[in-house]
């Protein structure tokens, strides 16, 4: 990726007023922290945090028979949700890979929000535009929205002052509305654990509303903090821990895939659901002190038999240790089992444990 | 603004050596390195009586983020090391350039020392 393919967020300059550290993630120039990734971890579980998420793509998808489509291209059944309810969902490719994480939001009957990764915008519209029958609108609003992801206990007092006399959606809830003549949409959903919504504002206005944030208590935080908070509750982020040669199920997701509808790739789910996974994505905790873990480590049993390499991993600034996740052979990722991480020839004594780090 | 003490010896890849006393100089990170960084959480020490050749990879810094190796600029064997380091990997964060230290250094090609940038010299190639 060079300067001249890298994007920047309609707040990028903001960003750099206000001290922050830059580097490319996922096609996008985007704040790694600003004041330190420590304490905006921190400031996210105790109090109020503010990430900039304007790289995550938006669509909108309506015309008659729209449930029905998004039905057979997503693993969740969107005859769950009523109108203004959302819920985490995945788009498989044929051989039941992942191609994408997503949240879909109910608007009205066949009427959808959709919110993807950054990185795969241009290839979820393109698999989604490919798959789509006559008569179904699929438009690509990415551009069109700065998404501010407000997150931590205090949010619900930020956002009082942000929109006075608006009351947040419930959990899982979207909600459309005007303030300050700029239509916004609030998502009640969030990738760090905590109490917390997603804002999306016209991009235009971003600025105006990331001010605001800030002054009604959110702190700037940047992707360092975002990582580190959602491997704490082991949500799995795309591109890392979710791959086009592994399934949900392989990925410790089967509680949003409904195999008793037919979506792509369901048979390969139904498959390893009657015979067993080949793997599994297991969440590792150090015993103790030691290197952090990161991306690509080998993970072996204590007596060196090889098991994977690790996804994600950090040093966990809520526990204090070491904290990761690798995909297993799934016989052998039993939670209790012990395993060593290798950081540069040297084994560091480590356990499988119960999903996720942080008990909440 | 970065801490650049004048009497420090620096290297390319932003290592500081203390002036030799008996042949024994001391190895940090500059205070650059460590802003670069972010918060330190780990520091991987190198073992007292190792001997290492000046470009060889003795130590790691790691942040939340990232790791980085510590390139010694000077050839000799290792005599000590901050083990106060372990417990509070933040110091080099903190004063990287004093408590911040990592390793003592017996030098086995004094001459080396002549080879690395003045404080001058740091200050300018960090611009």
């Amino acid at each position: 990726m060079n300067s001249d393919t890298i994007k920047s967020t309609p707040l990028c300059k903001k960003h750099v007023a206000l001290g922050a550290k830059m580097v490319p993630f996922a096609g996008w120039n985007m704040p790694v922290q600003y004041t330190g990734i420590i304490d905006e971890h921190n400031t996210v579980r105790t109090a109020c945090g503010v990430f900039d998420i304007s790289h995550m793509g938006q669509f909108l998808v309506n015309g008659a028979g729209t449930t029905e489509w998004l039905n057979k291209m997503f693993t969740n059944n969107l005859n769950k949700l009523v109108d203004g309810m959302g819920q985490y969902s995945i788009m498989l490719n044929e051989k039941g890979g992942v191609i994408d994480d997503l949240i879909i939001y109910r608007l009205a009957e066949d009427d959808y929000f959709v919110v993807v990764n950054a990185s795969m915008i241009d290839e979820d519209f393109a698999w989604l535009t490919a798959h789509k029958p006559e008569g179904i609108n699929l438009v690509n609003k990415s551009d069109a929205y700065v998404g501010l992801a407000i997150q931590g206990p205090t949010c619900e007092e930020v956002f009082a002052s942000m929109c006075p006399g608006v009351e947040l959606p419930v959990r899982n809830g979207i909600l459309m509305f005007s303030a300050e003549g700029d239509d916004l949409v609030i998502c009640r959903t969030g990738y760090t654990g905590e109490n917390g919504f997603e804002f999306f504002c016209p991009a235009e206005q971003g600025v105006k509303w990331m001010e605001k944030a800030i002054a009604c208590g959110a702190k700037p935080c940047g992707l360092g903090a975002r990582d580190s908070l959602r491997l704490e509750m082991c949500y799995s982020l795309n591109g890392s821990d979710l791959s086009p040669e592994k399934t949900p199920l392989e990925a410790g997701l089967s509680w949003c895939c409904d195999l008793t509808k037919d979506f792509i790739g369901v048979d390969v789910l139904r498959e390893q659901k009657a015979n067993g996974r080949p793997t599994a994505l297991v969440a590792i905790e150090y015993k103790g002190k030691g290197a952090p873990p990161r991306h690509g480590y080998e993970v072996q049993l204590p007596d060196g038999t090889p098991l994977g390499e690790l996804c994600s991993g950090v040093l966990s600034p809520s526990l204090g240790k070491g904290i990761a996740m690798a995909y297993v052979p799934a016989a052998l990722g039993k939670i209790g089992t012990d395993v060593n991480v290798i950081v540069r020839g040297k084994a560091v004594p480590a356990t499988i444990i119960k999903k996720p780090f942080l008990k909440k | 603004m970065s801490t650049i003490p004048a009497d420090y010896k620096y290297s390319s890849e932003h290592e500081w050596v203390s002036p030799a006393v008996d042949g024994v100089v001391t190895l940090g990170i500059s205070d650059f390195a460590q802003s670069e960084l972010g918060d330190v959480v780990y520091v991987d020490l190198p073992e007292v009586g190792n001997t290492y050749a000046a470009g060889d990879s003795i130590a790691a810094v790691e942040s939340v983020k990232a790791a980085s190796e510590v390139y010694t600029p000077v050839s000799g064997e290792i005599v000590e090391v901050n083990e106060a380091l372990d417990a509070e990997p933040g110091t080099v964060n903190s004063d990287a350039c004093g408590e911040g230290w990592i390793c003592k250094i017996k030098l086995s090609e004094p001459g080396e020392l002549d080879g690395l940038m003045d404080a001058a010299a740091y200050e300018e190639f960090c611009k």
